[in-house]
């Protein structure tokens, strides 16, 4: 492009110095344009006070096993679930190939008898029941999404329903033996 | 725009220098009183005048609830209350807007099935038509954040499932429901947002509903026998329908006062009236009445039962999810080019003998979607819902390009009057 602003160059002989004229005024355009719309945009996305939301920890000694407890972590339920023997067999007998987001139940607990996900859908957002007694758990014994009809297993893998993943598991990290820390 | 009607001639020697200058008088005369409308429009015709104005009724009470409500997590549900215990006539104000916004979506759907029945649709006024389908997905958004503002239970799981339809774009998906929401679930910054937009998208609607008036006037109204008119198959707009539309508006306000006074919370949900809870979904989400039908649509996309089939979309990355947003979305995208889908060139379906019955099976097919919207979806409704959700898009993707071509329509007459007085009109055959 160097000899683009030579004054000397005609039309027959491709560029001109209006072409560069016109290749510099657009690209100024676009770029500015963009450096004042980017703001605008970026001004909806999660603001410093939102992104600071410290992790949390959770007391487990209370929550007898079979039953679970939710707690609140960046506004959303988590579920800690301590699951009995046959829920874990059960968690851990599925073949891979019966599942629509295949991962093992290995993968998705660091101790087996607790689970810990979020309690969101992976379809549109709800909660799903089944961590309180007497909530239904769907056909698999995880939680059933009242919303639109997904079924999760034990090990909170989509089993049925119109849920395309597994409930998603935290970043999360035993403190003690009885204590989590989430986040 | 209606270039045959002369400008006014003013008396006034005021108004004749600020029209000069500015010709805004003579413009309104010329499209609102001297318009020619078709002389032969019938009741049907009264719902695209009660829509403008239902939208200027929800601008006005909306702009008067505004400057009494909070929009915060922790204010709004107690605001809304106060409205209704505290404000003088708030509870009037409220019932009018909420059941207002139900009443504006009753008279589009009936000024777009209108359209649908007699092919106003189709040329010269595809715009026209394409610009109400755009004003439709307007009042759809501002619904839908309007209803988020009481921050009920239903507020906020409502806006819970449908910000989450945008987390089945692949890859982009989760960042952009993060950006909807201004943080990592429906918060407060979403609710602030919402009642921004929901303030400022009616005054986008205005502005669009001028471009499809000016859309209309461009080649005039369709009409009930649906073919082109002549000037003497015209009368003014002012007195004939002005006073059409006065009588049907007047029948209108008492059904839409029936709701106000008497049924106020009929069309809405109990569980809006629970604060909303962030840990807790409600068993049974519903939206509004008037989501009903694409809900529906949305929630039969599960690739099983009728749409086992469909399972092999999952080979292409298409969930089930993502292929229940496109249907959902699609639904109203066939809406948006019917003017295309339809090869036929006859507007009015009273010429149409096949479509004529096609069209009230599209009516029927929405009633069944509208119900089945409402239910908890449990086998059966499954399957009633999948039906339902083919049957929609086989009548706009397959009924409708091939009955252009294989339907044989009735003779089109030569004028309006011909239907009214015979063929041989008015100077052989006297009205007796």
């Amino acid at each position: 492009m160097a000899d683009t602003a030579n004054p000397t160059s005609t039309p027959s002989g491709g560029t001109t110095r209006r072409d560069f004229l016109d290749l510099v005024t657009w690209s100024t355009l676009a770029v500015g344009t963009a450096a004042v719309v980017w703001p605008l945009i970026d001004q909806m996305n999660p603001s410093a006070d939102v992104l600071a939301l410290s992790s949390i920890e959770v007391d487990l000694s209370q929550v007898p096993v079979g039953q679970a407890v939710t707690v609140k972590w960046r506004g959303k339920p988590v579920f800690i679930r301590h699951r009995t023997e046959e829920e874990i067999k059960e968690a851990e007998a599925v073949p891979l190939g019966e599942l629509r987001d295949p991962q093992t139940d290995e993968q998705r607990v660091k101790k087996p008898e607790w689970l810990v996900v979020i309690g969101v859908c992976t379809h549109l957002g709800c909660v799903p029941l089944g961590n309180k007694p007497g909530e239904p758990r769907g056909d698999y014994g995880g939680w059933f999404c009242p919303c639109h009809g997904s079924h999760y297993d034990t090990s909170g893998r989509i089993r049925k329903g119109p849920a395309p993943l597994n409930l998603t598991v935290p970043d999360y990290a035993f403190l003690t033996d009885t204590s989590v820390r989430i986040g | 725009m209606a270039a045959d009607v002369p400008n006014p001639v003013f008396k006034s020697g005021v108004l004749r220098w600020i029209d000069d200058r500015l010709p805004l008088i003579s413009w309104s005369y010329k499209e609102f009183v001297a318009y020619p409308a078709p002389k032969n429009l019938n009741y049907f015709w009264n719902f695209g005048s009660l829509a403008g104005i239902m939208l200027a009724l929800q601008i006005v009470t909306g702009i008067v609830l505004a400057m009494h409500y909070t929009p915060h997590v922790l204010h709004a549900f107690d605001s809304v209350e106060h409205i209704m215990r505290d404000v003088n006539y708030g509870w009037l104000l409220r019932y009018a807007h909420a059941n207002g916004a139900s009443m504006f979506f009753i008279v589009v759907y009936i000024h777009i099935f209108r359209g649908l029945y007699y092919g106003s649709y189709k040329a010269p006024r595809e715009l026209l038509w394409m610009l109400g389908v755009i004003i439709l997905l307007l009042m759809m958004a501002t619904a839908f954040m309007g209803y988020v503002l009481p921050w009920g239970q239903m507020s906020f799981w409502g806006a819970t499932v449908i910000t989450n339809l945008f987390s089945a774009i692949p890859f982009v998906g989760d960042p952009i429901v993060t950006w909807l929401w201004g943080g990592f679930s429906v918060d407060n910054p979403t609710l602030n947002r919402f009642f921004s937009l929901h303030y400022l998208l009616p005054f986008v609607i205005f502005a669009v509903v001028f471009l499809h008036i000016l859309a209309l006037h461009q080649f005039g109204s369709n009409n009930p026998v649906g073919i082109d008119l002549t000037k003497k198959d015209k009368i003014p707009f002012h007195p004939y329908y002005t006073v059409k539309d006065l009588f049907g508006l007047t029948i209108f306000l008492i059904f839409f006062s029936f709701f106000i006074f008497f049924a106020p919370n009929y069309l809405g949900h109990p569980d809006n009236y629970i604060p909303a809870n962030p840990l807790s979904t409600p068993a049974h989400i519903v939206p509004e009445w008037y989501f009903l039908p694409f809900y529906a649509i949305l929630r039969s996309m599960i690739y099983e039962q009728l749409f086992t089939p469909l399972s092999f979309l999952a080979w292409f990355g298409i969930s089930a999810k993502l292929a229940g947003v496109l249907a959902m979305f699609g639904s109203i995208a066939c809406l948006l080019v019917v003017s295309w889908l339809d090869t036929s060139k006859v507007r009015s379906a009273t010429f149409r003998p096949i479509y004529k019955w096609v069209f009230w099976l599209l009516v029927i097919d929405c009633i069944v979607l509208t119900w089945v919207g409402g239910q908890v979806p449990t086998r059966g409704v499954v399957w009633i819902g999948q039906f339902a959700t083919l049957y929609y898009f086989l009548h706009f993707l397959v009924i409708l390009p091939l009955l252009g071509k294989l339907e044989r329509p009735l003779p089109l007459p030569a004028s309006i009057d011909e239907p009214v007085l015979g063929r041989r009109g008015v100077a052989a055959q006297p009205a007796e």
